[in-house]
């Protein structure tokens, strides 16, 4: 039992990780229409950056901030690039993030090296049931469902969240209206980016993060924002927190060398029952 | 309050409007008809700002607000989101997005308000897009193809407001149709736009009886409006 409870919250908390991770994919698809492939890289650049920061003697808090409005500034970077162009295609800005990624590689190797990285933020354990868990689990679930909540009350509640709705659900109207989609477009690679930094320095302390972390993060991030159409935040988390916890369990029953593959394999089945239940509702004579 | 000289607009090599020339005076409802791909749309688009001429020259005194061909409203949110957000460039911060006032112009729409706007029928979701352009407070209204797709006792409700909007708010309207009887009905002047072109232009009653328009938009009959719809225009 006190197994099972272990790994039920590391897969949650690992599931909120990639919920962080698919957020951002979320963020800036349901407004650009683009899947940005260089999600995983926000994430790697603030991981990367707090332990930088913290290394240097600046306090928790004021580092991880740091680094993740370092990673908002690289979204906002890659946005322009992407889909700073009028009219370029959403495949086309796909490719674009895609190699930004790749390009991101060269960049983090000449400023961190090619040694993974990692720091403490919360240390300790606290014993749940007779089951000990490590105290920065609990941090990463609290911060993701503090971010789910408001990420759902900024895009259900806020002006500029329902703005931002506006550029992805009608561009062409929107811009009647005055909204300016480009730079809503941008903002969106922003917010992408600051969510991906979150995910990064949460994560950090968990697993060491290298330049080419952004593979695994990314992959798991995805998986999770489809279950949420790439546009629904609440679906993505929970999407996340199916892969987390499968993850969790695969690794601690079976073997830790395939969770990520047995997981990946359980989204896919999940996926395709779900697309199965939508065609069979809409081949229902009327 | 609306100038156009020798508009040009160009997609590439395409030319969409050639030396495209009009005015509307403040408090007019004018029409403008044409067959499709004559560039009723592009012309409005361009008064909008969404299309780049090419050459010409539009001055605009005021604020125009479009209510776009084929609605275009935002699905995912609710009727009232779609009204609040057409108050974006209003700049009348939260004030400037209680759609009240559109409320009492459309009493229709608010019981609606609540609903997705993508759920909304046909008729609903014009009446949406007209509300949602009210929103912008414009001078210039510029309703483009509002009959399309639409049964025409619904058709005849939305002429009905606009026309009250044009008479007791003084709004100027500019009805881009291919509905020529629905326009000639609704408006005192017209022009015709074909293939990019001004072809014609002038009180409608001149144009029903002109036997190149008969021909091209009634079907070859002068007996004009068909289908009248109730009220007629009115002077600017």
């Amino acid at each position: 039992m006190s197994a099972f409870l272990t790994y039920l919250i590391t897969g949650l908390a690992l599931g909120c990780s990639f919920a962080l991770v698919a957020s951002g994919f979320v963020a800036i698809h349901r407004v650009t229409g683009v899947v940005n492939f260089a999600q995983g890289t926000f994430a790697v650049v603030a991981g990367l950056m707090a332990g930088s920061l913290l290394g240097r003697g600046l306090p928790h808090g004021l580092a991880e901030i740091l680094a993740i409005l370092l990673a908002g500034a690289v979204g906002l970077v890659v946005g322009v690039i992407a889909i700073g162009k009028r009219g370029t295609p959403p495949l086309a800005s796909l490719v674009i993030t895609l190699g930004l990624g790749i390009l991101a590689y060269a960049v983090e190797i000449i400023i961190w090296g090619d040694q993974p990285i990692s720091f403490q933020m919360v240390p300790g354990s606290v014993d749940i049931a007779g089951a000990p868990i490590l105290r920065q689990y609990l941090v990463v679930i609290a911060v993701a469902l503090v971010t789910f909540a408001g990420l759902g009350l900024f895009f259900g509640r806020s002006y500029l969240g329902k703005a931002l709705t506006a550029c992805a659900s009608n561009p062409y109207a929107a811009r009647l209206a005055g909204i300016n989609v480009m730079r809503m477009g941008l903002l969106a690679f922003a917010l992408g980016g600051l969510l991906g930094g979150l995910a990064g320095v949460l994560v950090t302390p968990l697993q060491p993060v290298a330049f080419d972390s952004d593979v695994a993060l990314a992959t798991n991030g995805f998986a999770a924002a489809i279950f949420g159409g790439l546009n629904r935040p609440g679906l993505a988390l929970v999407g996340g927190l199916v892969l987390g916890v499968a993850e969790a369990f695969v690794a601690g029953y079976l073997s830790g060398s395939y969770q990520t593959e047995v997981a990946l394999a359980l989204m896919l089945a999940i996926m395709i029952w779900r697309a199965s239940r939508r065609v069979s509702v809409a081949e229902e004579p009327a | 309050m609306l100038e156009v000289t020798d508009l040009v607009v160009r997609y590439g090599r395409a030319t969409a409007l050639d030396g495209v020339s009009l005015e509307l005076a403040p408090g007019e409802m004018v029409a403008l008809v044409g067959p499709n791909g004559a560039g009723k749309s592009t012309l409005v688009d361009t008064l909008s700002g969404i299309v780049a001429p090419a050459a010409g020259r539009v001055v605009l005194r005021g604020r125009l607000a479009q209510v776009p061909e084929g609605r275009q409203l935002f699905a995912e949110l609710s009727v009232a989101d779609n009204l609040a957000l057409g108050a974006w460039r209003s700049g009348r911060g939260r004030a400037g997005r209680d759609p009240a006032r559109v409320f009492e112009v459309l009493p229709d729409l608010r019981p609606l308000a609540g609903r997705l706007a993508g759920t909304l029928s046909g008729g609903e979701q014009q009446m949406v897009a007209v509300g949602r352009a009210l929103m912008a407070d414009p001078d210039i209204l510029a309703v483009d193809e509002l009959s399309l797709g639409l049964a025409p006792r619904v058709v005849a409700d939305l002429a009905r407001h606009l026309r009250e909007l044009n008479a007791e708010r003084d709004t100027t309207v500019l009805l881009i149709e291919q509905n020529a009887r629905l326009a000639f009905d609704l408006c005192r002047r017209a022009y015709v736009l074909e293939s990019g072109r001004i072809t014609a232009s002038g009180p409608c009653v001149q144009l029903a009886e002109s036997p190149q328009v008969a021909r091209a938009y009634f079907g070859g009959t002068t007996e004009g409006a068909g289908d009248p719809v109730p009220g007629g225009a009115r002077d600017p």
